[in-house]
């Protein structure tokens, strides 16, 4: 017997000049299988065709859907309603990020600017690189650790669930060192620990984070932040010894 | 008006579209990308298994090179592609993985010694060479004669399209996210950019450029059950279509992929199967081999596709309230090789089914996956009929992939292509002025604004939600796996009465600004149109060829059809689209029309086939004994490409017949 389920999402458009944020309750019908992407695009089509949200790959994929589902931030493609026995399931948009309305928010730009500030890309040695020759052998293990690393989509959530990052705007939160680690780690990479140190050897990088965890236990990608940013620490911490 | 210029205008931030921007910023041109959506979000992530590029590093890889790609992309196409396409394809996409290389990528690589393998359901162990040791891995997919897909895990796309789009940001190329391309500026000869509209605010703004891009990607979401994103709508194919004068090409060319899980219809990477997953009906019975004892679960995409709803419509199928489906089976791959090259699809098992692949069967059944058909344009990514206008990747028919892809080579036509077109494109910046016609460009303004008016303003009842559902299920059911005229008929009745309800459209929410309705109700007329270019080839084509499956035409007929289908749309208040044939030439085939190697050969033979074998025969005997295959290959069918891609590749073994001695891959690592 399919049940029915309950949503309160809550609703704000920020361009319109009279609307006040609040939250609103809408109901249907649980079919099997159903995700929050299935109930949401249901709800749009059926009952309010305002309602704002985004989905990209719906396949758990692409980190677009990021919001906070009855209190913590996962994605919502593959989040099945079927986990939520009262039927009862309350979305709001990610917090510390610019909203759009409604549950979208704009990781994008700040992904963007994120990887602009720390220059989140290899820096590669100025040895041979002729894309017509042989390719330089790299160890196996080190390509399946870089790759471990490398799984991170961009989709926020770690950076919603920190404290510090809520507190301190300029806190560059996990997907940010996750990152540095991932070039750290490289060793295509020609920056040295010194010029990692110079973009996050401070409050606003591994020495600002509280190790309340929040990154590594909602990352849906279930990357290790605190082990990479305990790495970096004692990395940084070796270029002032 | 709000007027935004640039050299290099891009559509879409894909693989495709950053790697056309990187090559014209690279040339110093001011190139600007416009996209729906963040573009680390963009569908190329969701790719899986890999890349095809002739390497040859591994053991079943040895001897692999530029001439067996290209036969066996020739023969995966049903040779319904263009080969100089397919060749210069070929010769530059061990180019692209070692760019893409020193861009960051993590490619798996080959560790020297045992590894054990699983092939053909049976446990084998392979030997890899000391000196490929630290090279780049490859495994085997569907169609291809050596094991030649180059891979991250399964997560392949998302590794390539982060390496990409951070040398993106590296070089400082804009990305204006959120911003939806609605209609070319062009004046029936040449394109001067697009009209787009912000999704945020609403905005229109006339985008002016030299030379103007499409890498929007393929046209999946025009079916009901697709692996695409949900962004794959075809508006790319529409912009296009909608100026009257560019064409379309072969748009009726569709690919369903066998393995996508039920019902989500998301895609288990065809590394599964190549990594050893067989398929199993309902009562647990490998029948892959029944079918095609040559190459079982390995046969080419269009094939195993067919023969899995052949054997469902035979009652083997496993009933579900979604309708029958099989099993995968990757139990038998062990959970170590699961959990660290098929991650991805175990996560999928996980999420959306509750089940652990290690464990236990993966419900499949074959799903629309690839769009073979786009923009069509020439070899060098140009539209023969509308000037500046490109296109790369999935949303062009540029045509390297003719009526059936191989796995492998859709990741690898997005950063190929755009290594090969952006070339193109940047030297037609630079041989080309903007022309910045204020008239012209208001016009388009102008015409997109009374759409929306009449969109929010109007009277209109219909329910563009509605409408599309409507398509999307009509294009599942009659324009799908196994096609037949009436059925296709029925189809073409359909979305006809469909695009006439489209002129009534009215919505409820009437903001101008952040509407998903208002963009959904923009989206569904232009869909119709690319829905109707699909079903009025598929209808017209009276052969089988590839992935276009007719069940009342079951021969591929050379004699008839070995043409590309063009689709224009001159008359934008008519329902359906004018369709004209462009031939392909025999005479110029490297590789003559032949028997693909599954089932029985029942192919009508074009006359010129005969006598270019003969012709071919001819220049082969004219070389002289034991010709270099380059020689070879420049004699039967020249083909060009920009010079600095000119270059051969270097292999192991090359390597190796150079310097016995110091064998590479030793060094300290």
């Amino acid at each position: 017997m399919s049940r029915q389920i309950s949503f309160n999402i809550f609703r704000y458009d920020p361009q319109d000049g009279q609307d006040k944020p609040k939250m609103e309750r809408y109901q249907l019908t649980e079919t099997p299988g159903m995700t929050v992407f299935i109930a949401l695009n249901q709800l749009r089509e059926q009952q309010d065709t305002s309602l704002q949200f985004d989905f990209v790959c719906r396949a758990g994929i692409c980190g677009s859907c990021a919001m906070v589902i009855n209190g913590f931030p996962t994605l919502a493609c593959r989040t099945l309603t079927a986990n939520y026995p009262d039927g009862e399931i309350t979305l709001m948009p990610l917090p510390g990020f610019e909203l759009i309305g409604d549950l979208s928010v704009n990781t994008g730009k700040f992904m963007r600017e994120l990887a602009e500030r720390l220059k989140l890309w290899l820096h590669p040695k100025p040895d041979d690189q002729d894309m017509h020759r042989l390719e330089n052998p790299m160890a196996p293990e080190e390509a399946a650790r870089i790759y471990e690393l490398e799984r991170c989509v961009e989709c926020g959530v770690c950076v919603s669930a920190c404290a510090t990052k809520q507190m301190r705007d300029t806190f560059v939160g996990a997907v940010g060192m996750m990152k540095i680690a991932r070039f750290e780690m490289d060793s295509r990479d020609n920056r040295s620990a010194d010029d990692f140190y110079h973009v996050i050897g401070n409050q606003d990088g591994v020495f600002g984070c509280m190790t309340l965890l929040g990154c590594q236990d909602n990352c849906p990608k279930d990357l290790p932040h605190m082990q990479q940013i305990a790495y970096l620490r004692r990395k940084m911490a070796s270029t002032i010894l | 008006m709000k007027l935004i210029y640039t050299d290099s205008l891009v559509i879409g931030a894909g693989l495709a579209g950053l790697r056309v921007a990187i090559a014209t910023k690279e040339r110093g041109l001011d190139t600007l990308v416009l996209s729906l959506i963040p573009a680390k979000r963009s569908h190329s992530a969701a790719a899986q298994g890999g890349m095809q590029a002739s390497l040859g590093n591994t053991v079943k890889g040895m001897g692999d090179n530029e001439d067996i790609h290209f036969q066996d992309t020739v023969k995966g196409s049903d040779w319904g592609c263009d080969q100089d396409v397919a060749r210069m394809f070929a010769h530059c996409a061990p180019k692209a993985i070692r760019e893409l290389t020193n861009w960051g990528v993590p490619w798996s690589r080959v560790s020297a010694g045992p590894r054990d393998v699983i092939m053909n359901a049976q446990k084998v162990t392979l030997h890899e060479a000391e000196e490929a040791h630290g090279l780049i891995n490859a495994r085997d997919f569907g169609g291809t004669k050596k094991w030649r897909t180059c891979y991250t895990a399964d997560g392949t796309g998302h590794s390539l399209l982060y390496a990409v789009d951070n040398q993106a940001i590296s070089m400082g190329i804009p990305v204006h996210e959120r911003i939806e391309a609605l209609s070319l500026i062009h004046d029936g000869k040449r394109c001067h950019g697009v009209i787009a509209r912000c999704l945020v605010t609403g905005e229109l703004r006339a985008y002016v450029a030299k030379s103007t891009t499409i890498a929007t990607g393929g046209y999946g979401k025009i079916y009901e059950i697709s692996t695409n994103a949900t962004i794959c709508e075809g508006i790319g194919q529409a912009l296009a279509l909608d100026t009257g004068v560019a064409t379309l090409g072969n748009m009726e060319a569709v690919q369903f992929h066998p393995t996508a899980i039920v019902p989500a219809g998301i895609l288990t990477t065809e590394g599964c199967r190549g990594d050893g997953g067989i398929l199993r009906d309902k009562d647990g019975h490998r029948f892959m081999p029944d079918y095609e004892p040559e190459k079982k679960e390995l046969a080419s995409r269009d094939v195993v596709s067919r023969r899995m709803t052949e054997h469902m419509r035979k009652g083997n199928g496993v009933d579900s309230p979604y309708g029958p489906h099989l099993w995968l089976d990757i139990t038998l791959l062990g959970r170590e090789h699961i959990e660290t090259n098929l991650r991805e699809v175990k996560e999928i098992c996980e999420y959306f089914l509750g089940i652990d692949p290690c464990k236990e069967w993966i419900p499949v059944r074959p799903t629309q996956h690839y769009s073979m058909g786009g923009v069509r344009t020439n070899a060098t990514g140009e539209s023969p009929q509308l000037k500046g206008l490109f296109s790369v990747g999935e949303a062009a028919c540029w045509d390297m992939h003719g009526f059936n892809r191989l796995g492998g080579n859709s990741v690898a036509e997005t950063v190929v292509g755009g290594m090969i077109i952006g070339k193109y494109v940047a030297d037609f910046c630079e041989q080309n002025s903007l022309e910045i016609d204020t008239a012209l460009t208001q016009k388009f303004i102008d015409k997109l604004q009374n759409e929306i008016d009449n969109l929010v303003d109007g009277n209109g009842k219909e329910n563009p939600f509605e409408l599309k559902k409507e398509m999307q299920r009509i294009m599942m059911n009659y324009v799908g796996i196994f096609r037949n005229g009436p059925e296709l008929d029925k189809a073409i009745q359909e979305l006809k009465a469909l695009l006439l309800r489209a002129k009534n459209l009215g919505l409820k929410c009437k903001k101008r600004h952040s509407n998903p309705e208002l963009v959904e109700a923009l989206r569904v007329t232009r869909m119709l149109k690319v829905a109707l270019t699909v079903a009025c080839g598929a209808a017209a084509r009276t052969e089988s060829r590839g992935a276009h499956s007719r069940e009342d035409y079951p021969q591929r007929n050379d004699k008839d059809w070995l043409n590309r289908t063009l689709a224009t749309w001159p008359d934008a208040e008519s329902l359906t689209p004018v369709l004209r044939y462009e031939a392909l030439d025999v005479m110029k085939m490297e590789l003559p029309p032949g028997y693909r190697g599954y089932g029985n050969d029942n192919t009508i033979a074009h006359p010129d086939t005969e006598k270019r074998i003969i012709e071919i025969n001819k220049v082969i005997a004219a070389l002289g004994d034991d010709p270099d295959r380059h020689t070879l290959q420049q004699a039967l069918m020249p083909y060009t490409l920009p010079s600095h891609l000119l270059p051969p590749n270097e292999r192991l073994s090359d390597t190796l017949a150079i310097t016995p001695s110091q064998p590479v891959g030793n060094k300290p690592l």
